[in-house]
């Protein structure tokens, strides 16, 4: 009986495989006799072509390496090594000889009647602290920052890789950390000086006669001339687009992916070196190119003298507001 | 010399990931930082290919060329390798990588960068070969020991192939004349300026 059990399960099991075998046989006879994989798979130059990259998925938590080609790069590249070397270099060097250049042909700009002996007070000490502020971090920045784009050319071969690895680091926390009160700077500064700073139509005689600082006319100016007012705003405007390109480059894929990243460098880099740029005629305008101008972001006084020859509108105004009863104005005793 | 290069045969990738355990235990990479990855395009749809990547060590490389404090060098075995010592965590060369290679382990304040951590090609760095200092900043030093990368090494497939360009080219090059067909090495073009003619 076993055996019969035995040789039944055979027959069965026989007769199931060749069953099996049938049907399968047509469905095998219709396939290709020689297969493509690749028929249908992505290639390569396919898809760099419709698109500038080459993303899929991974395995790994990090999903930003999902992104496996990204040639880019070689752009953002040219533009680091050529691009911005020139835009920097021109500008910067562009600056230097433009203002040394004036200050040979033109010299100081002298307070013409002479100082009177009398000050008027121009930044009260929050102003001066706010500038200075403001003022330190920047020197720091744009040291640190040009150190990044030309220190490997000029610096480097000086000192040597160690010395040059070492000031680096150090120059990348600095330039890092000083950020913060850098831009805190720019937004008190956008803040209360924004009354003194919007255009007006004595900006445009006073740009029309360039400002007199060909000649030696004087255009008459509120409390900031149109040249101050173009400073403020390419600080305010500068300072807001070189500080949120810096924060996106700061704290990576916070906000963007690697486009985005390369897109915010290369603002910071262009706009950080024209802003070194205009930041040295700030600064030559401020120092040897203007007898009496130093001492109102110093003392925050200026000589009433210096202060009718180039803002005569605004002492004008303060000495009105002097006028008002419970503000008196210090005036040579009267006989 | 030999030419070292990667070539990814993505028509045998299966996609185990095994590349980059092996990777990350041979050079006790830190935490969050895969030297090596494998990302499947098209997943799931007919002709999906995985490839597996990590640092190409190009040709004129560009992290070298916009390293601000040129950190980067080349060996005689043409393997793109950094000092540690020197690199100061700008991120610049991952903004010019095409692979995505370079990373950086989060140190201090708002994630900000560490010294950059990329692949090797198992070749160290500039420490004295196979010395402790090298393993711990750069992890294995296989080249110096006659090996190659152990990601190509151990591939289940042989898939991912190590070794002299010109080599594994002629590898590809009768695998894809044997079976008939080949999705090409993949970043050849990017990296090396130049591909496999199949």
């Amino acid at each position: 009986m076993a055996r019969l059990v035995t040789r039944l399960r055979f027959i069965i099991g026989v007769l199931a495989v060749a069953f099996i075998v049938a049907l399968a046989t047509p469905i095998s006879a219709q396939q290709p006799t020689s297969v493509d994989p690749d028929a249908s798979a992505v290639t390569e130059q396919q898809l760099l072509q419709n698109q500038s990259k080459i993303q899929g998925r991974g395995t790994i938590p990090d999903t930003k390496s999902d992104v496996i080609e990204h040639p880019a790069g070689r752009d953002w590249r040219h533009f680091h090594q050529v691009t911005l070397h020139w835009i920097g270099g021109i500008a910067v060097l562009g600056m230097v000889a433009l203002l040394v250049g004036f200050y040979l042909i033109r010299g100081m700009v002298r307070i013409e009647s002479g100082r009177s002996g009398r000050t008027i007070v121009r930044f009260n000490a929050f102003e001066r602290f706010v500038h200075w502020m403001t003022a330190t971090c920047f020197i720091i920045l744009a040291l640190t920052g040009l150190n990044i784009t030309f220190g490997k050319d000029l610096l480097l071969p000086l000192i040597g890789p160690d010395a040059f690895a070492t000031w680096s680091q150090w120059a990348k926390y600095a330039h890092n950390y000083l950020s913060f009160p850098f831009t805190l700077g720019v937004v008190i500064i956008f803040l209360m000086w924004l009354a003194g700073n919007i255009p007006n139509r004595v900006d445009v005689e006073w740009l029309k006669e360039g400002g007199g600082i060909v000649g030696h006319k004087h255009p008459p100016a509120y409390r900031f001339n149109a040249g101050q007012k173009m400073v403020y705003w390419i600080v305010v405007l500068g300072g807001t687009a070189v500080a949120a390109s810096g924060y996106m480059l700061m704290f990576p894929f916070y906000l963007t992916d690697i486009s985005g990243m390369q897109a915010a460098q290369v603002v910071h880099g262009v706009v950080a070196v024209l802003f070194v740029a205009v930041m040295l005629a700030h600064i030559y305008i401020g120092t040897i190119g203007m007898e009496g101008a130093f001492e109102a972001m110093w003392d925050g006084t200026v000589d009433r003298n210096w202060a009718k020859e180039h803002h005569e509108l605004w002492v004008e105004q303060e000495e009105r507001r002097g006028e008002t009863p419970g503000q008196p104005v210090p005036r040579p005793a009267r006989i | 010399m030999a030419r070292m290069k990667f070539l990814c045969d993505a028509d045998r990738c299966i996609e185990c990931n095994a590349c980059v355990t092996a990777c990350k235990n041979e050079n006790e990479v830190p935490w969050g930082i895969n030297r090596r990855r494998v990302v499947t395009i098209n997943d799931g749809k007919p002709g999906e290919r995985s490839v597996s990547m990590a640092c190409m060590h190009c040709t004129d490389a560009p992290c070298a060329a916009v390293c601000p404090v040129n950190c980067f060098y080349t060996t005689a075995d043409a393997v793109v390798l950094h000092s540690k010592d020197l690199c100061i965590g700008c991120g610049y060369c991952f903004y010019a990588c095409p692979f995505g290679a370079p990373q950086y382990p989060k140190v201090g304040n708002f994630g900000s960068r560490g010294k950059m951590d990329k692949c090797t090609y198992c070749a160290g760095g500039p420490e004295a070969d196979g010395s402790e200092a090298e393993f711990v900043k750069y992890g294995a030093n296989r080249l110096a020991e006659g090996k190659l990368p152990l990601c190509a090494e151990m591939c289940s497939t042989k898939s991912l192939l190590a070794g002299d360009g010109e080599i594994i080219a002629q590898i590809y090059k009768e695998r894809v004349a044997k079976r008939g067909y080949g999705s090409g090495a993949w970043g050849w073009q990017v990296a090396y300026h130049e591909t496999i003619a199949t």
